[in-house]
């Protein structure tokens, strides 16, 4: 069981309000993924309901039990953290132990509980090992062995992959999705990586300045952005914007259209520009395009598209992928 | 330049410090141990002979020596207990988020500044003085009978004080190591249900052992010399009670003018000081790596 209810939950420091009011429902079995521009409270949001912040005012309910005040190992959750927080001086097995030990369990069913973490996270050879002879993401799995060992009912990221290189944070990517498949327990995973928010989530939420932009399935904020903020920070390369006079005959303030949402002709379109540079992949081939308004657009087409730095090209949204913002950027 | 007369320029380079930082430490160590195989007495200058191993016998079956041996390292024992574990406590107290933080460390981190003497002679005569002492007036104001300090507990009242001086430096060592436990383990640790104790126990003292060490390790050194203080207060006694080892050194050279002797004894404490630091690398250096 892990259902995670906010209620009008508010941190300030001091003066400074970091959350000014969230409601939010997290049920049983999701997968959840605090998305946002660093600075913008999804952190402390994660540490309120961990229960290493206090909330200034405001409800926070697991499994139906008001859990705003209780003490954080009340509250049967585990939380990784960015730093993996190891305890330096003691082995793996002795740290993944550490909270079974905690809590008086005796010596041997800690040591099956132990062996069946390490099973699972493939750490079985390094159990003797301190956390300064293993890799960054070895620790990981040792931090996340730490979590899975008190079998909480629900389990908290914070930035667990910041601290490592792309190609392991992608490994690391698909273990925890694999993981979170396997024990089908509720994850909240907080990051600034839209790309881990869309490849992992279940459920996003997408922070900016303490607010929740929106709530959703990873496609339904690709598809239906509620505003300019979520259409521009969901999806890689980033959503292009056009304002001026392309957007007032759409009869909107600005509209938005996504790179791999344009045609591309090298004749005809609704807009014309120039190359700027192109990115040739292979499978893709991405074009920084100088509109002769000025606005500078990125375009994705599929395969190989053959132009070059200071060719001509002309580009026209597709039917029906073009978003319409009004002059507070709400989507219309 | 060849990589060979690159290293023989150096050595020629570094030859005049390092010859005489020798210069520094062999000349008075061979002058002690040439003049603890004399007999040289400065009521009697003139005639200093050769007497062999008589001074080292007659400094070893000096019944004051073992006396002196056993107030040593009660002396050190005993400060380094009161200074580390008083030190943790103090390093926890002031490691936590209090109004006029920065005061309270300094007022904390003052003693070490007090030179020695100037310590034990105000513990001498504004603290522990039977008649007008702090602690006389504190015992008189609960009717009790004041504690002539240096003349029942002498050894412990200089243990007070030494440990008065020396738990500032253990305090300050101790609460930076303290200050650079990552808060993130903390919060862990917390998560994971740990009580304070636990914390302490499991997070906070294997943190701080290296810091430990350390703290063991210089006090130490420092401690097998302390002087001052026993020659500013209970000058040793009453009988030899509060003589330790380097007192009955400075007794030997000073108020009996016996350097052949004094030499002998300089010698001895050299290496049993070398012995202590033998077994203080065993037992804790491997802390250091």
């Amino acid at each position: 069981m892990g259902s995670i209810t906010l209620k009008q939950v508010r941190k300030t420091f001091g003066d400074v309000e970091v959350i000014p009011g969230v409601d939010l429902e997290i049920n049983d079995g999701e997968f959840v993924v605090f998305v946002g521009p660093s600075g913008c409270g999804k952190s402390t949001l994660l540490r309120l309901i961990a229960g290493l912040e206090d909330v200034t005012s405001g409800q926070i309910v697991i499994d139906g039990q008001d859990m705003t005040d209780a003490a954080p190992a009340k509250r049967k959750l585990a939380m990784v953290f960015q730093s993996y927080a190891l305890y330096p001086h003691m082995s793996v097995r002795k740290n993944i132990a550490f909270p079974l030990k905690m809590a008086g369990m005796d010596a041997a069913q800690q040591e099956a509980k132990v062996k069946h973490a390490a099973g699972i996270l493939n750490l079985t050879d390094y159990l003797d090992r301190r956390p300064g002879q293993l890799s960054g993401g070895q620790r990981q799995r040792v931090a996340i062995g730490r979590a899975i060992v008190r079998e909480p009912s629900a389990f908290l990221f914070d930035e667990p992959l910041s601290n490592l290189d792309a190609a392991l944070r992608v490994n690391m990517r698909v273990e925890i999705s694999e993981l979170h498949k396997k024990l089908a327990t509720t994850m909240i995973y907080v990051t600034h990586d839209q790309v881990e928010a869309m490849t992992m989530a279940d459920k996003i939420v997408v922070l900016r300045a303490g607010l929740i932009e929106q709530v959703g399935s990873p496609l339904e904020l690709y598809r239906n952005p509620a505003n300019r903020f979520v259409a521009g920070f969901i999806g890689s390369p980033n959503m292009n914007f056009l304002e001026g006079e392309t957007a007032r005959a759409m009869g909107a303030h600005a509209i938005g259209v996504r790179p791999e949402h344009f045609d591309l002709s090298k004749t005809e379109g609704l807009v014309a520009g120039t190359v700027g540079v192109a990115e040739h992949l292979g499978s893709d081939t991405f074009l920084h395009v100088h509109l002769d308004g000025g606005t500078q657009v990125v375009v994705r087409a599929k395969g190989e598209f053959p132009v070059d730095h200071g060719d001509r090209i002309y580009l026209t949204p597709q039917d029906g992928r073009v978003y319409r913002f009004d002059e507070k950027g709400l989507a219309l | 330049m060849a990589t060979r007369q690159t290293q023989s320029l150096a050595r020629l380079m570094r030859a005049p410090a390092i010859l005489l930082l020798l210069a520094w430490m062999i000349v008075p160590l061979a002058m002690t141990l040439y003049y603890s195989f004399l007999d040289y007495n400065l009521l009697n200058p003139g005639s200093a002979a050769w007497t062999g191993f008589f001074n080292y016998r007659f400094f070893y079956t000096d019944p004051a020596f073992f006396a002196a041996i056993g107030n040593t390292l009660i002396l050190v024992l005993g400060v380094l207990a009161i200074t580390v574990i008083g030190g943790i406590a103090i390093a926890l107290l002031i490691d936590r988020p209090i109004m006029g933080q920065g005061i309270v460390r300094i007022l904390i981190i003052s003693p070490f500044f007090v030179m020695p003497p100037v310590a034990a002679l105000i513990w001498k005569n504004m603290i522990m003085h039977p008649s007008y002492g702090v602690l006389a007036d504190m015992a008189r104001f609960f009717g009790v009978q004041p504690v002539d300090w240096f003349a029942q507990y002498p050894l412990l009242s200089i243990i007070i004080i030494v440990a008065w001086q020396w738990l500032p430096f253990a305090t300050l060592i101790l609460l930076t190591a303290l200050q650079s436990l990552d808060s993130e383990q903390m919060e862990a640790a917390e998560m994971d249900g740990a009580s304070a104790w636990a914390k302490f126990t499991h997070l906070i003292l294997p943190h701080m052992a290296r810091a430990i060490t350390v703290v063991i390790l210089i006090q130490t050194i420092f401690l097998l010399g302390v002087y001052a203080e026993i020659l500013v207060t209970t000058n040793g006694g009453p009988g030899n009670a509060s003589t330790n080892l380097t007192y009955l050194i400075y007794r030997a050279a000073r108020l009996n003018f016996d350097i052949g002797g004094a030499a002998a004894g300089g010698i001895i404490a050299v290496v049993l000081a070398n012995i202590v630091a033998i077994f203080l690398m065993r037992a804790v250096g491997k802390n250091l790596d």
